[in-house]
């Protein structure tokens, strides 16, 4: 497994409940791998624990590894080693990734330097090399420009090609393509699907937008609260998906070219100032019962090879129901 | 300066943990109790600050004099502390003034933009390029010297510095769609401003005139000294230091050292209390 | 999705004609914001604007509320010109303000951060001398859905969809016929830009009162509107029934754009491929051709 990470839980002092709660999760190589919430939910801090920048008061226990490397206990070299090389992560906003300053063709070359498998002039055919790649035409011409002089989709590619330059086997998209157009995010989309096909690079695409991630998707992972509440293949999502609050975000979320009325979720998501000692989502769910109040989440395996952390499935209520028997004998 | 309230209890127990800011701390309070001497000077002064006792002229610091006395035998101590009122007072009423007009033509300059901003940015260019301190003098020329000439003078001086301040905050304040959605209320531009924009406005401004209090007090001082300011027989510090002056050619220091030391100590920290203020104020909302 | 259909017979409420706008920018460029932009909308009808950023919906959004004086064209609201431009008296700006109201994009920054809801809301009701205040400000919190908490909060004390519901509630303060929202659930989480879709839907449905919605999201748009404008580059591509143009689009840009919005079965580089030979979205394909 290229990535694995089991039981990550991060506390910040303070607050009252954990940013992350016992998250696991997976990418292999080679996968394009969904992590969807809304904001607070906890999946940029996943991002983060799996480059190891997060705050400093920060806890953090479980594991985190990459290609079986240890991220959570590395140290000096090793972890620069990690972030400069075995996984590059792709923002947002591009324009807040490069320097208004310098152009383009330093961006790249400092990358490339920093790997330090290139001198000047071998870094900067290669970055010629990796503008080509990521599709932008007239590679050498580039170099030499400056950001303002491009758009924002063609800023993206070239912090994609600047995420390439240390040939990483992991790739972070945290809302990589929220800020483009909708042609602009296709061709992006494509570009890194495209990519992470022939390197056999796993990706974690990270996004508010369900929708987005269960179409593009091999497998999808939904965060609330700083706990995943359901895990299973994209395109069994729309149709097949189990817990309450991914039922509830297909609800509310306007799908084209099928009229339904919206449904909303009522209330909003908990802050980290909420508590909340039971299911996190208990308080907006509509099918919450008392003891849902104190029911702490757990991942249940379903028989479509999903998971979901809800007490109120049947599966849920046979697996508690199994080990009790097996308990008390 | 033990009286600062370092231990004291914090108001409210903050999420966000901040280094305390001692070097402000300490700034500030050393700021209030040179205020409450300035109050409290009639109680606080062994002696009347123009008692002259020539028997007693430059004496040196000691049981009588706890900061020794100027040429004409008046304590010194007595002397600062009153000092402190005219030196507190009218860099307060200078930068009141200045701020009532840079604030209006800063605002007026942002909001209205076109020819009026023009006008008002060359107006403080050409005040930037010329020297704040000439201009006034060139003033006191024609209207007189004296501390109200002086503060109104400075006033005039100051406010082109807080006119351009308040129109780059301004600026950036009008690009808010709060100030759109009033206009689309129906809301009238001077309402906007007056009710909305300016209020909005109010904690960077202030945290600006606590640096530029600094400033205000030494250039009032530095009038004073040269003789255009406040005249004798009171005791503002630059005028003391002025009036010092001939003393160091007798040996003696202190007459121009103590509200020298005066002067500096309030202007240092009012600077560093000033940062911090701007700081806290500019990074809050 | 609500789709009332407006009788044929209906007087236009909102008329916009010819719209043109044209920015100077720094040098000698110029960029053509809108270029004869015209739409109707109905008393109660729903219309909205799409396309890209670069597109110019904000634009018109903004010329439509008075805010950006049009080169050329008009703005009519029941007949009466409502054009940006010259200056007015106080009681004709009061007049317009009443017929035409907008909600922006970024909920906190369009509220005044001293004021809170319900002095933000007696503002707007003092500014239109509307009498017995007090019991509207609690009528207009209930129908936005606040309660008196959040009544008491100044906007960093609320979420952004409080902050969304205070601002709609401070444009149906003075009554409007017709309001504009630019964008207005974009920043918004996913539960809670539902949450205020519905709340218009049932505005809309109480009230009478017409929208424009002004959106990027052509899935959002489907839910919220009868008719579709779609601009590009400042000029209107295609318009029509949201219906028709969502099923049948005639125009190449809209094939492209719905093409490009994820949905099941979706594959980004089939999105990409059937674009052919329409061009590329936005203001940049003068600058350099991407692929």
């Amino acid at each position: 497994m290229l990535l694995d990470i089991d039981g990550l839980t991060v506390q910040l002092p303070g607050a009252a409940r954990p940013l992350l709660a016992d998250v696991s999760l997976r990418v292999a190589a080679g996968e394009v791998v969904g992590l969807v919430g809304e904001s607070g939910s906890g999946k940029s801090t996943t991002a983060k624990a799996v480059l190891r920048v997060l705050p400093d008061d920060a806890a953090a226990h479980g594991r985190v590894t990459v290609a079986g490397a240890d991220v959570l206990t590395m140290t000096g070299s090793a972890l620069r080693e990690h972030r400069a090389r075995r996984v590059a992560m792709i923002h947002q906003n591009p324009r807040s990734a490069l320097n208004p300053v310098h152009r383009v063709g330093d961006f790249l070359v400092e990358r490339l330097l920093r790997t330090g498998d290139h001198d000047r002039r071998t870094a900067r055919d290669r970055a010629v090399e990796l503008l080509d790649r990521v599709g932008l035409n007239d590679p050498a011409r580039r170099l030499r420009q400056y950001p303002h002089e491009m758009s924002g989709g063609m800023l993206q590619r070239v912090v994609i090609a600047g995420a390439l330059a240390a040939d990483p086997d992991l790739i972070l998209a945290d809302e990589s393509t929220s800020a483009l157009d909708v042609t602009t995010q296709a061709e992006i989309l494509a570009l890194l699907r495209d990519l992470g096909r022939r390197r056999e690079t796993g990706m974690l695409f990270i996004t508010h937008d369900l929708h987005l991630a269960a179409a593009y998707c091999d497998r999808v992972y939904v965060m609330y609260a700083g706990r995943i509440v359901e895990h299973r293949t994209g395109h069994s999502l729309f149709d097949h998906a189990r817990h309450p609050y991914t039922r509830g975000l297909l609800d509310c979320s306007p799908e084209l070219g099928i009229s339904r009325p919206l449904r909303p979720i009522p209330g909003r998501p908990p802050s980290l100032a909420d508590r909340a000692d039971g299911c996190p989502f208990a308080a907006r769910c509509p099918e919450a019962e008392p003891a849902c109040e104190t029911w702490t989440p757990r991942a249940t395996e379903l028989p479509d090879g999903g998971e979901a952390a809800c007490r109120r499935l049947p599966e849920a209520a046979a697996a508690t129901a199994g080990a009790t028997a097996r308990n008390n004998p | 300066m033990t009286a600062v309230p370092a231990d004291a209890p914090a108001p409210a127990p903050t999420v966000r943990r901040v280094r305390r800011p001692v070097a402000a701390l300490v700034a500030t309070g050393f700021l209030a109790l040179v205020v409450l001497a300035a109050v409290f000077a009639p109680l606080l002064a062994p002696y009347a600050p123009d008692a002259v006792d020539l028997s007693s002229s430059l004496v040196g610091t000691g049981g009588e004099h706890l900061l020794g006395t100027d040429a004409s035998g008046q304590d010194l101590l007595s002397r600062v502390l009153y000092g402190a009122r005219t030196s507190l007072v009218a860099p307060v009423l200078l930068l009141a003034l200045a701020a009532v007009i840079g604030v209006s033509l800063g605002t007026l300059a942002a909001w209205r933009g076109g020819w009026i901003d023009t006008f008002v940015s060359r107006l403080t260019d050409v005040m930037y390029a010329f020297p704040g301190l000439l201009f006034v003098v060139l003033i006191i020329a024609v209207f007189g010297t004296g501390v109200t000439t002086s503060v109104l003078g400075l006033g005039l001086a100051f406010a082109p510095t807080i006119a351009k301040y308040t129109r780059s905050v301004a600026l950036a304040e009008r690009a808010k769609p709060y100030i759109d959605a009033y206009r689309v209320q129906g809301m009238g531009g001077a309402r906007i401003c007056v009710r909305h924009l300016v209020p909005n406005l109010a904690r960077s401004i202030a945290g600006y005139l606590v640096v530029l209090f600094g400033e205000a007090l030494m250039s009032l001082a530095t009038l004073s000294y040269l003789g255009f300011g406040t005249q004798p027989p009171s005791s503002d510090w630059g005028l003391m230091v002025q009036e010092g002056q001939s003393a160091i050619v007798q040996g003696a220091l202190l007459p121009a050292l103590v509200p020298g030391t005066a002067i500096a100590a309030v202007v240092v920290a009012f600077n560093v209390a000033g940062v911090h203020l701007a700081d806290r104020l500019g990074t809050r909302r | 999705m609500t789709t009332p259909q407006t009788p044929a017979a209906a007087q236009p409420l909102l008329v916009a004609d010819g719209l043109r706008k044209t920015y100077h920018l720094p040098g000698k460029d110029t960029l053509v914001a809108a270029n004869d932009v015209s739409f109707t909308l109905p008393t109660g009808g729903s219309i909205g604007i799409v396309g890209e950023s670069g597109s110019g919906k904000t634009t018109v959004a903004r010329m439509l509320v008075g805010l950006v004086r049009p080169d050329a064209g008009t703005v009519r609201v029941d007949g009466r010109d409502r054009t940006a431009g010259r200056r007015r008296g106080r009681g004709e700006r009061l007049a317009r303000a009443r017929e035409i109201q907008m909600v922006f994009q970024d909920p906190y920054l369009s509220l005044d951060p001293r004021l809170t809801a319900r002095q933000c809301l007696a503002t707007s009701l003092s500014l239109h001398d509307a009498a017995g205040a007090q019991g509207r400000i609690e009528e207009l919190l209930d129908r936005v859905g606040l309660g008196s908490r959040e009544a008491a909060a100044r906007p960093h004390e609320m979420s952004g969809g409080q902050q969304q519901r205070l601002a709609i509630a401070r444009a149906l303060a003075v009554n409007p016929r017709v309001l504009v929202l630019d964008e207005a659930v974009a920043a918004l989480d996913v539960s809670i830009q539902s949450q205020i879709l519905r709340l218009l839907v049932d505005i809309r449905q109480d009230t009478g009162l017409a929208l424009v919605f002004i959106s990027h999201d052509l899935a959002v748009v489907q839910h919220v509107t009868d008719e579709t404008v779609v601009m590009r580059r400042g000029t209107v591509v295609e318009q029509g029934p949201t219906e028709r143009l969502l099923t049948a689009p005639e125009n190449a840009y809209t094939r492209a754009l719905l093409a490009a919005v994820p949905r099941r079965g979706w594959d980004p580089a089939a999105a990409v491929r059937d674009r052919g030979a329409a061009p590329a979205g936005g203001r940049r394909s003068g600058k350099a051709q991407e692929d």
